[in-house]
């Protein structure tokens, strides 16, 4: 199957109030083209699931200012005052969760596990309405498993088949979102022949990977712009 | 002044960490620590994804896909290794992290802290606070004194939310370093120009102490 596909492509397996699981920490490892490709759509109602929703304009900040979004699940989102803007003006819903919990929700979603219990946030608010159990005299909650619609990762390299490495810390999220959801995206900086990358190397192997689509971002003294 | 004491506070805290501990630094003054190491080497583990973090880079060697947790260039020690965030997060939660040095709003005299939020304020990020508070093998608290209205932040009991049950184990301030044992807080050293009735005086917590500590 090809998976290669253009940017204005894509966009015809995201439906309208689908959850879309994001990669990226910061405005690192973030999707940018496809999520232009989201701006510039008629979408609306999208749930994300991110670590965070980028900066005020940029990165996922982009979908919240163009109102494409109606809930937000994620663990840092004070970086993007819109975020918190939009949520004292009940115009877009947050569920904060820890940031581990939110790495293994995730994981446990693409690895056909219901759940797990955490020692993280017991006794606290984010703890409340979690079923709480005692686990060899410890105390744990039960955290749900995460599954999204649709998945949209970066990575650095793949090759025709959907094999992925990721640039240093740009992996972050980017190998469990590819787990998760019924059709996995990846925007890539480049693309490589198959064999060209080391079975030893490859982070997300091609089985997790339905869509390729070439970022139209280069990098430039170690920061993503646009390219012409 | 408060950059002296910030800075005061990142040296004593390296004074407890020993020679290849893997350290996880919270934001604030612990980010401060890695320039006043010395000879002393730490593995710092940045829960983004990087085990062995190296210094700022030059300008020209800037790649912000090699980050630090508080989304800042970092560069790379020799032994380094790379992962996502669900590896990242079962190194901490799972007693792998040897140290974790946090900065935080308050902490009680049982040594239960809140780093995340503060009632009546809407701050929508957790990030890896509680992860960290859960999870890491030694908690050690840098914090200052009081905060910027001159509230005691050694307090008897939270009055912001906390971040979990697990209490820290060591708390240093620019006034003196106390350490939790068995749930009570007790006082080791004096670090300024304070008698101990001066230091009762600014401090929130009930302590213990033995009267023959005096400032150094």
């Amino acid at each position: 199957m090809e998976k290669l596909l253009e940017k204005e492509e894509f966009i015809k397996f995201v439906k309208d109030g689908d959850k879309l699981l994001v990669g990226g920490f910061g405005m690192s490892g973030t999707p940018l083209t496809l999520i232009d490709g989201i701006a510039a759509s008629p979408l609306k109602n999208l749930t994300v699931v991110s670590n965070n929703l980028g900066e005020p304009g940029k990165g996922l900040g982009i979908l919240l200012k163009e109102k494409k979004l109606s809930k937000a699940i994620g663990s840092y989102f004070t970086t993007n005052r819109d975020a918190v803007q939009a949520w004292v003006d009940g115009e877009l819903e947050i569920v904060l969760i820890p940031q581990g919990t939110l790495a293994e929700a995730v994981r446990c979603g693409g690895a056909g596990i219901g759940g797990f219990y955490t020692k993280t946030a017991v006794g606290t608010k984010l703890a409340e309405g979690k079923e709480e159990k005692v686990i060899d005299g410890e105390r744990f909650i039960l955290e749900k498993a995460i599954k999204g619609d649709v998945s949209l990762i970066k990575a650095h390299k793949a090759d025709h088949l959907g094999n992925l490495v990721y640039d240093h810390t740009g992996r972050n999220f980017n190998p469990v979102m590819a787990t998760a959801s019924k059709i996995v995206i990846a925007e890539v900086d480049e693309i490589v022949q198959n064999g060209d990358l080391l079975p030893s190397e490859i982070v997300t192997p091609h089985v997790y990977v339905d869509y390729i689509v070439k970022s139209h971002y280069v990098k430039k003294a170690g920061v993503f712009v646009e390219s012409d | 002044m408060n950059q002296i004491n910030r800075i005061k506070i990142a040296k004593r805290i390296v004074q407890e960490l020993k020679q290849g501990q893997v350290v996880n630094l919270g934001v604030g003054i612990p980010t401060l620590i890695p320039d006043y190491l010395g000879e002393k080497k730490l593995v710092l583990q940045s829960e983004n994804g990087l085990l062995g973090m190296g210094p700022t880079p030059s300008a020209a060697e800037v790649n912000m896909d090699l980050i630090s947790a508080s989304k800042a260039p970092i560069t790379m020690e020799i032994g380094a290794s790379l992962f996502d965030s669900s590896n990242s997060f079962a190194m901490i939660r799972g007693g792998h992290i040897d140290v974790a040095v946090l900065g935080v709003l308050q902490v009680d005299q049982t040594g239960e802290i809140a780093n995340w939020a503060v009632p009546g304020q809407t701050i929508l990020g957790v990030g890896g606070a509680m992860d960290l508070v859960a999870g890491a093998n030694e908690i050690i608290v840098a914090t200052l004194h009081s905060s910027k209205n001159g509230v005691p932040k050694l307090v008897k009991e939270l009055t912001f939310p906390s971040s979990g049950i697990r209490k820290a184990d060591l708390v240093v301030s620019e006034h003196a370093v106390f350490r939790y044992e068995n749930g009570t807080m007790k006082l080791v050293e004096i670090l300024s120009d304070i008698s101990i009735d001066e230091l009762k005086e600014i401090t929130g917590a009930e302590f213990e102490y033995n009267s023959e500590i005096t400032n150094t």
